[in-house]
């Protein structure tokens, strides 16, 4: 959006306060009560409305997933934005919006690549990293080439009439022609969820392929300029030098770029609130160094992803992590959006529309047969030197996967047309091929893909044996390789890997974080965040607080729940930039959560491998959490609020019973205490809602106990304030004071505390009255007693919890 | 390495290695020369432990093993169970299970299936496992599996709950234990041919 033209019916508005629109230097005859400042905001205002006007389209459009299923969402946000260039340009006669390259290269790029390269699953990657290059390299090469010799063959030949355009011309727009767009391949094959390899392949050469285009494109840029007579072997190895410059250049800016992220995100645990605003930062910081360097902006912000993914997700905080991840899909998600609907209203003007039928109908079938050809011979010569080779139905899928897109349509409207007559003729030709390659291949592509029966990838999530074999087979083939004496492919990797693990993750990672660092652990920790999550979940879904009160009921879960699984809250932990993912399907798109979640319901006895080992795992990263001040106050007052108004009452209906004396008093003091105790809230009471077994272990020292005290603190039991003077013990009530001081009830203190409010008869239960100050800390001396601690069956049902969840955690 | 036998003629029944695995004749010579670099003694086996000392003998000629987590699995993979060593004909037989899968292989039903099909693959990687190949595997074996490829830092009680998960997964008729079939299926949708097969240089 660069320029617009005042709306007709503005320039009445505005007239009638025109005195003081302007200003200074105009004549204000009285003071304005209110004014019309349109020109003071227009330009945000744009941007921001055709930023909602190209998420209402997206809104419309998804409205209906029987249409969506059919034709790929890109294509329909083209169509509307022909719509919407049809009602522009019928108010204005001139189409005032279009997709300037400036806006395009500079706003709307570099978010959607950053994503593929943070999502990028680095593993699949590098491994077909020979076939990906050669692909990107030769094939776009000869895509330029084979289109720019033959069109102008056929010009020669006359089929084009009468054209002003030269060898070179023609070279230039195959060269911006050849480039497969990464933005229109994630667009389609997103939905098309074809096996892993080939979507890397043809998503890995839509990338890398820049590197050839951006060189390519300056060169020929140059030779037009210079003129055909000044073009001898040096300009020529100049050219095939500055390939490499250019390719190469970017990768390493983009590669600092991405350990600079490293390095930083290491030292921000102090701020982490804005951590995430570094990744984006840098990343763009990134793309742009490597513009201003006239080197590959796209493979330098690629390799920023790439490299920094695995640093990033280590040493930032989860919920940081989580953060990024979001913020990229949605950058990346609303970009996309965006340039397809105004690739669909820069079509409705009049000014650039030259029609050659000829050239148009050409460049389409050349661009199409050439790469086919292109791919079919190189992927014979490749399938010469794969393990396993590239089938050919796969080949067909790459070829016809070849999809031209904004970036080829970016590059024409960058022509000088001074230099380059027919101008608009490219352009336009650049829109039908766009047009072309979307809309009607975009359309075909899943129906080919399921008449070819093309191997589709793994849908749905993976078990633990699956994952834990996958790191079985990895260390099977290099022993393998290693006895059979080889340095294989396998044996390079592991010495990467060796290397890495010496030297970059010592630089790169927080100590702390490079604790955590072992796989399976952590897949396993990922799993039962999920579980637990499903699980709450349905629980609270169906009403049912059975799960919650009775920790003996043998759930079936399976018997329960069984069908409406689908409706559970989508897995938010899925995990699109874990590296070591590589049988999942590779599928950029947000909307994967609704594609997960089909697991087979797990016996009950995972809710117990949940009681037991759950939070042992949060544990491990507790000391990455630290909260914004605003967070924990913020849940430390409603909580207490509200367990204040509850206790109040509960304790007031027992005023009349045989207990006696209702403590309100006592609870205020007690309360008051703990606000200056350091709490982690939050966490805790969360941690009662979901009532999990006490085995926690004590190994971070600041946990948060103090706030059972908070839950405890009605009953004013002194014995479980752990600051509070020893020889306080004495005045425990009486009530207290007639339950057994078992030491083997050592360890549900805490429930025991939350019980108390509720029942008369629980108060009995209150046996972890540890008597001695250090109760306090019993439960989480949980080594020792981890045996009793599975008593679950000595305690009575549990209370439903005293405040509401804050589901800010998990 | 030693180049007296330049000629596949001179290794012993090549010509039925070469049938049976599918390997070629310049694969079989490679590899023959690598068996004799680790066959130190010269005796024409590989032995598994030195028996004084109880050190693995002539696989540890290869070191990286040592760091390898699966190392030793690997190793024992190589003897039939009970024995204690391995001669030419079975380390070919046990390599031969990582060629890459022939794609258009016509065999007729009476010769047994190659063994770098997907079935045999993934049986030798069931063997890593089952140690004792009593065709099932136990939550022992798994455990120990587990505890090679986790780091230290994991206690005991997580690696339980994280081996009771896993057969949990997979376990389909509960006997607690996880047989080849079971094990097959928790690995359909894995692509096995990418995932185990190597490159054999010639």
């Amino acid at each position: 959006v660069t320029h617009c033209s005042v709306w007709p019916w503005y320039r009445q508005i505005t007239s009638l306060t025109s005195e003081t629109e302007h200003g200074h230097g105009s004549v204000i005859t009285g003071i304005p009560i209110v004014t019309f400042k349109w020109h003071h905001v227009e330009t945000p205002y744009l941007v921001a409305l055709w930023i909602l006007v190209a998420g209402l389209g997206k809104l419309v459009i998804e409205a209906n997933h029987h249409v969506t299923s059919v034709i790929p969402e890109s294509a329909l946000l083209i169509c509307f934005g022909f719509i919407l260039g049809g009602i522009i340009w019928g108010a204005d006669k001139v189409q005032t919006f279009k997709l300037t390259p400036t806006v395009f290269f500079f706003y709307l790029l570099p978010q959607i690549i950053l994503d593929a390269g943070y999502s990028m699953p680095n593993k699949l990657f590098f491994s077909n990293m020979g076939a990906i290059l050669i692909y990107a390299v030769i094939g776009t090469c000869w895509n330029a080439a084979s289109l720019g010799l033959s069109l102008w063959g056929c010009h020669k030949g006359g089929a084009m009439g009468d054209l002003d355009l030269g060898l070179l011309q023609y070279l230039l727009f195959g060269s911006l022609m050849a480039a497969v767009d990464p933005v229109a391949v994630i667009a389609v094959f997103e939905q098309v969820h074809v096996n892993e390899v080939l979507f890397i392949m043809v998503f890995g050469e839509s990338l890398l392929n820049d590197g050839v285009t951006v060189v390519l494109f300056n060169v020929f840029d140059a030779f037009v300029s210079l003129g055909g007579d000044k073009i001898d072997a040096v300009e020529i190895i100049k050219g095939i030098i500055s390939f490499f410059v250019v390719a190469f250049g970017g990768s390493l800016v983009g590669f600092v770029f991405g350990l600079l992220i490293s390095l930083l995100t290491r030292c921000t645990k102090n701020i982490q609130i804005i951590e995430p605003g570094f990744v984006f930062v840098l990343g763009y910081l990134a793309y742009l160094t490597a513009e201003m360097l006239s080197l590959s902006a796209i493979l330098s912000i690629v390799f920023c992803g790439m490299c920094c993914q695995k640093y990033i997700n280590s040493n930032m905080d989860e919920r940081s992590v989580t953060t990024v991840r979001y913020v990229m899909k949605v950058l990346a998600n609303g970009s996309e959006t965006i340039i397809f609907v105004f690739l669909g209203i820069s079509a409705i003007d009049k000014e650039i529309w030259v029609w050659n039928t000829g050239f148009i109908l050409l460049t389409l079938l050349f661009v199409l047969v050439y790469r086919f050809i292109g791919v079919f011979f190189l992927t014979w010569i490749l399938n010469k030197f794969r393990l396993v080779p590239v089938e050919l139905i796969d080949q067909v899928i790459m070829s016809y996967g070849g999809l031209r897109g904004a970036v080829a349509y970016g590059l024409a409207v960058m022509l000088d047309e001074n230099k380059i007559k027919e101008k608009n003729l490219m352009v336009s030709t650049t829109l039908i091929v766009v047009y072309f390659t979307v809309i009607l291949q975009g359309i075909t592509m899943k129906p080919l893909v399921n008449w070819l029966k093309v191997k589709r990838a793994a849908v749905g999530e993976l078990t633990l044996i699956e994952k834990v074999q996958d790191k079985v087979f990895d260390h099977m083939l290099v022993a393998i390789e290693d006895i059979s004496g080889q340095i294989g492919h396998n044996y390079m990797r592991d010495k990467w890997n060796n290397f890495e693990e010496k030297w970059m993750t010592c630089i790169l990672m927080k100590p702390s974080a490079r604790k955590n660092r072992d796989y399976v652990f952590k897949v396993f920790h990922k799993l039962n965040l999920k579980d637990a999550m499903r699980y709450v979940t349905e629980g609270e879904r169906r009403g049912s607080l059975e799960f919650v009160r009775n920790e003996t009921a043998f759930i079936d879960f399976k018997k329960k729940f069984d069908d409406d699984f689908s409706e559970v809250m989508p897995d938010i932990m899925a995990d699109t930039s874990d590296d070591y993912n590589p049988v999942p399907s590779v599928s950029l798109e947000m909307h994967e959560q609704t594609m997960n979640g089909m697991r087979p319901l797990e016996d009950v006895n995972s809710h117990h491998l949940l009681q037991q080992h759950l939070y042992k795992g949060r544990k491990q990263h507790r000391h990455r959490y630290s909260r914004s001040h605003f967070d924990v106050n913020k849940d430390e007052n409603e909580v207490q609020e509200i367990f204040q108004r509850t206790m109040r009452t509960r304790l007031e209906s027992f005023k009349s019973g045989k207990m006696g004396v209702a403590p309100l008093k006592h609870i205020t003091k007690h309360l008051k205490k703990d606000q200056q105790q350091k709490v982690r809230a939050s966490e805790f009471i969360l941690l009662d809602n979901l009532h999990y077994n006490n085995n926690i272990r004590a190994s971070a020292s600041s946990f948060p106990m103090r706030v059972t005290y908070r839950a405890g603190a009605g009953i004013e039991n002194p014995a479980f304030m752990p600051d509070l003077d020893p020889m306080a013990q004495v005045q425990i009530p009486p009530w207290l004071a007639e339950a057994e001081v078992d030491s083997s009830m050592v360890a549900p203190s805490q429930r025991a505390q939350l019980r108390l409010p509720w029942t008369p008869s629980n108060l009995r239960r209150l046996a972890p009255l540890r008597i001695s100050a250090h109760s306090t800390d019993s439960f989480m001396l949980a080594d020792a007693p981890a045996a009793q601690q599975r008593d679950n069956d000595q305690l009575p049902p549990p209370p439903p919890p005293p405040a509401p969840p804050h589901g800010d955690h998990m | 390495m030693g180049s007296s036998n330049s000629s596949v003629n001179n290794i012993p029944n090549a010509q039925e290695l070469m049938q049976e695995t599918g390997f070629s004749a310049a694969h079989i010579l490679r590899l023959h020369e690598r068996f004799e670099f680790l066959d130190k003694h010269k005796c024409g086996q590989l032995r598994l432990v030195d028996r004084p000392t109880n050190q693995p003998q002539d696989f540890g000629a290869v070191q990286e093993l040592a760091l390898n987590p699966i190392g030793d699995s690997i190793i024992s993979a190589f003897f039939s169970p009970g024995q204690e060593t391995v001669d030419f004909a079975s380390f070919v037989r046990i390599l031969a299970h990582f060629r890459p899968t022939d794609r258009n292989q016509s065999r007729d039903g009476a010769q047994q299936e190659p063994a770098n099909s997907s079935i045999r693959k993934l049986k030798f990687a069931f063997q890593m496992y089952d140690q004792d190949r009593d065709g099932k595997i136990s939550r022992a074996e798994l455990l120990q599996v587990l505890r090679a490829m986790l780091g230290i830092q994991v206690t005991e009680e997580q690696l339980q709950s994280i081996a009771e998960r896993a057969i949990q997964e997979a376990d389909l008729d509960r006997d607690d234990a996880i047989s080849f079939d079971e094990f097959r299926k928790s690995l359909e949708k894995v692509d096995i041919d990418h995932k185990m097969s190597i490159r054999f240089l010639r």
